[in-house]
């Protein structure tokens, strides 16, 4: 069985794949990888099931290799990626060979990276799922010096790249009703979608906090609220009335007043948004919204349409002095960049 | 998109809320009941019996059913015609409790250490410690719902002066198979985390089992909880007596 060997791994990393539906009834939320879409990036990558599991970074990034040849695929936030001296382009397939060192560091923007290897992470799976719950017990910490099991990888192309949708610099999500919408003022409600809020550096994957100039968010009665369901999207208020937004491990019931939830279209983006990124929100129309929504095979099929071989950028081409450049050219670079 | 802005008024109950893009709530209380609690119980499992094409996911909470559909299956519209429907069927308030339910009788120490808030608690239910223990070990409590950490009951409900509000301050941390209280409730942790309820005893039941495929989570809703007070050094002894901790069950007909 082929490893992936963790060389170094800043904190915040776990194996992530599609979560756990279905266990809600017994407390445990959906969980998964923190951006879903980058998941379905790496599977069009590789051309594999988008069951299979990725290994989500954050922060610090860190440094990989293989004890036998793989296939790599690289999504989400886009980090500075290197295979020895040569740097690799980002929302990319690419081949990784034993020896070889891959080194991803911090990323530019957004927040969370993923690295896809052919065959997926083989984890043993627990409740039906290879994703890192931690505060629940489920899934191992990963530390610098440890490997990973690959499944098997029945092969495929390397060296592609896709077109993926830039979801790094916060901007306007769209929102709907959630629990407790209705009890909120009316003009709290139109004030909510008046400001603009300002991701905080406190947030992990339970919640991510947005702090704003102006008076908190409160509903009438809300500490003694009876505990409700919550679904990953949901913007719920604290007691002192500072919105949080919900990640995949928020608590499967709560009684804080939540006053909207996120489309899941516009969720990967919004948990994307790097600390001092600013969000603001709208509410849209709940049958418009049903209607447009792309399921994530639908967003699949999408992406897999804009795949093509890599074009090497005439930048990491060494002794670029022995080539004659035609002014402008810059194949192969994903345009989803700086 | 079109923008608009959402209702600021409530329905009257049984309610319907949507909650996001692909989710609605069915709510039969503002305030825990028990009809309202019943209802709940019994509505999602009518849910669950119909078997709608495009409904991925149920669930209760203390007072509501959750249903999660497919919007690419099944729209809001529809689904909301069909909950309605099901809803005029019958009175969900005066439905039994689910069938085959169990009894948990989990001994619980409530001394020294695995107690540091009992006394506390005790003060402000009017109640001296010792009374305090009596009552909550007096009656088998129901698992209302499960929820905020996997397979963790929220047990009620206990008599009225039992409703203490959570502490303004959190506890910072727990332990798994803490017995906590708050709200005319008792929840005995799933998992080590922070809380504002209050710590009052200890037992050694594990309500989430991740290394167990085949029964992970311990307790369903309906079940029923009776805490039996032993000393910290037979509740120690219980440590190695695995995820049951000496737990005795029985299934109620």
């Amino acid at each position: 069985m082929t490893r992936l060997l963790l060389h170094e791994i800043g904190p915040g990393a776990s194996v992530q794949d599609r979560g756990r539906p279905g266990y809600l009834a017994q407390g445990l939320s959906r969980g998964g990888a923190a951006d879903r879409r980058a998941l379905l990036e790496g599977a069009a990558l590789l051309g594999q099931s988008p069951d299979l599991a990725a290994l989500e970074l954050t922060g610090r990034g860190g440094s990989f290799g293989v004890d036998a040849p793989a296939r790599i695929a690289l999504t989400g936030a886009p980090m500075r990626a290197r295979l020895g001296e040569r740097d690799l382009a980002w929302n990319a397939s690419h081949r990784l060979a034993p020896g070889e060192t891959l080194s991803l560091s911090p990323a530019r923007r957004g927040v969370w990276s993923y690295l896809h290897l052919g065959g997926g992470i083989a984890t043993e799976p627990q409740l039906g799922s290879r994703a890192a719950h931690f505060s629940m017990g489920l899934g191992q910490k990963l530390e610098a010096g440890g490997t990973l099991p690959l499944g098997e990888d029945p092969g495929g192309e390397a060296n592609r790249v896709l077109d993926a949708e830039d979801r790094f610099g916060g901007g306007e999500i769209r929102i709907l009703p959630s629990a407790h919408t209705a009890l909120f003022p009316r003009e709290d409600l139109e004030r909510f979608c008046a400001t603009t809020f300002t991701r905080d550096p406190r947030g992990n994957r339970q919640g991510v906090r947005l702090a704003h100039d102006g008076a908190p968010f409160a509903t009438e009665g809300q500490l003694a609220l009876v505990s409700e369901i919550i679904v990953p999207g949901d913007i719920q208020m604290t007691g002192e009335g500072t919105p949080y937004l919900l990640g995949p491990e928020c608590q499967s019931v709560g009684g804080y007043p939540r006053i909207a939830s996120i489309l899941p279209a516009d969720l990967p983006r919004a948990l994307q948004t790097a600390p001092g990124g600013t969000l603001t929100f709208a509410f849209v129309d709940p049958e418009e919204a049903a209607r447009e929504a792309e399921t994530e095979e639908a967003y699949l099929r999408r992406i897999s349409k804009t795949l093509r071989p890599l074009v090497r950028d005439p930048h990491d081409i060494p002794d670029l002095g022995r080539y004659q450049l035609i002014s402008g050219v810059t194949a192969g670079r994903p345009d989803n960049g700086d | 998109m079109r923008r608009t802005m959402p209702a600021t008024e409530r329905a009257p109950l049984p309610r319907l809320t949507p909650l996001g893009l692909d989710g609605i709530l069915v709510t039969f209380g503002d305030t825990l009941s028990d009809p309202a609690n019943r209802a709940a119980l019994a509505f999602r499992a009518a849910i669950e019996e119909a078997a709608w094409d495009g409904v991925r996911e149920t669930a209760s909470s203390l007072c509501s059913a959750y249903l999660a559909f497919d919007p690419a299956r099944l729209s809001l519209a529809e689904v909301t015609e069909r909950v309605h429907d099901l809803l005029a069927r019958r009175d969900w308030s005066a439905e039994g409790l689910p069938a085959r339910r169990r009894r948990f009788v989990i001994p619980a120490s409530f001394e020294g250490d695995h107690a540091p808030q009992l006394a506390d608690a005790a003060k402000l239910a009017g109640l001296d410690p010792e009374e305090a223990v009596a009552q909550i070990c007096a009656r088998p409590l129901r698992a209302l719902a499960l929820g905020y950490a996997p397979g963790q009951a929220y047990l009620g409900s206990l008599p009225e002066h039992w409703d203490l509000a959570r502490q303004k301050d959190l506890t910072p941390t727990v332990k798994e198979g803490a017995v906590v209280t708050a709200v005319r409730q008792v929840i005995v942790f799933a998992s080590t985390s922070p809380t504002g309820w209050r710590q009052i005893g200890m037992t050694r039941f594990r309500c989430f089992r991740p290394e167990d495929a085949e029964t992970p989570i311990a307790l369903a809703p309906g079940d029923e909880v009776q805490l039996r007070p032993v000393s910290a050094a037979e509740l120690d002894d219980l440590a190695e007596s695995g995820p049951d901790g000496g737990a005795e069950v029985e299934v109620l007909e």
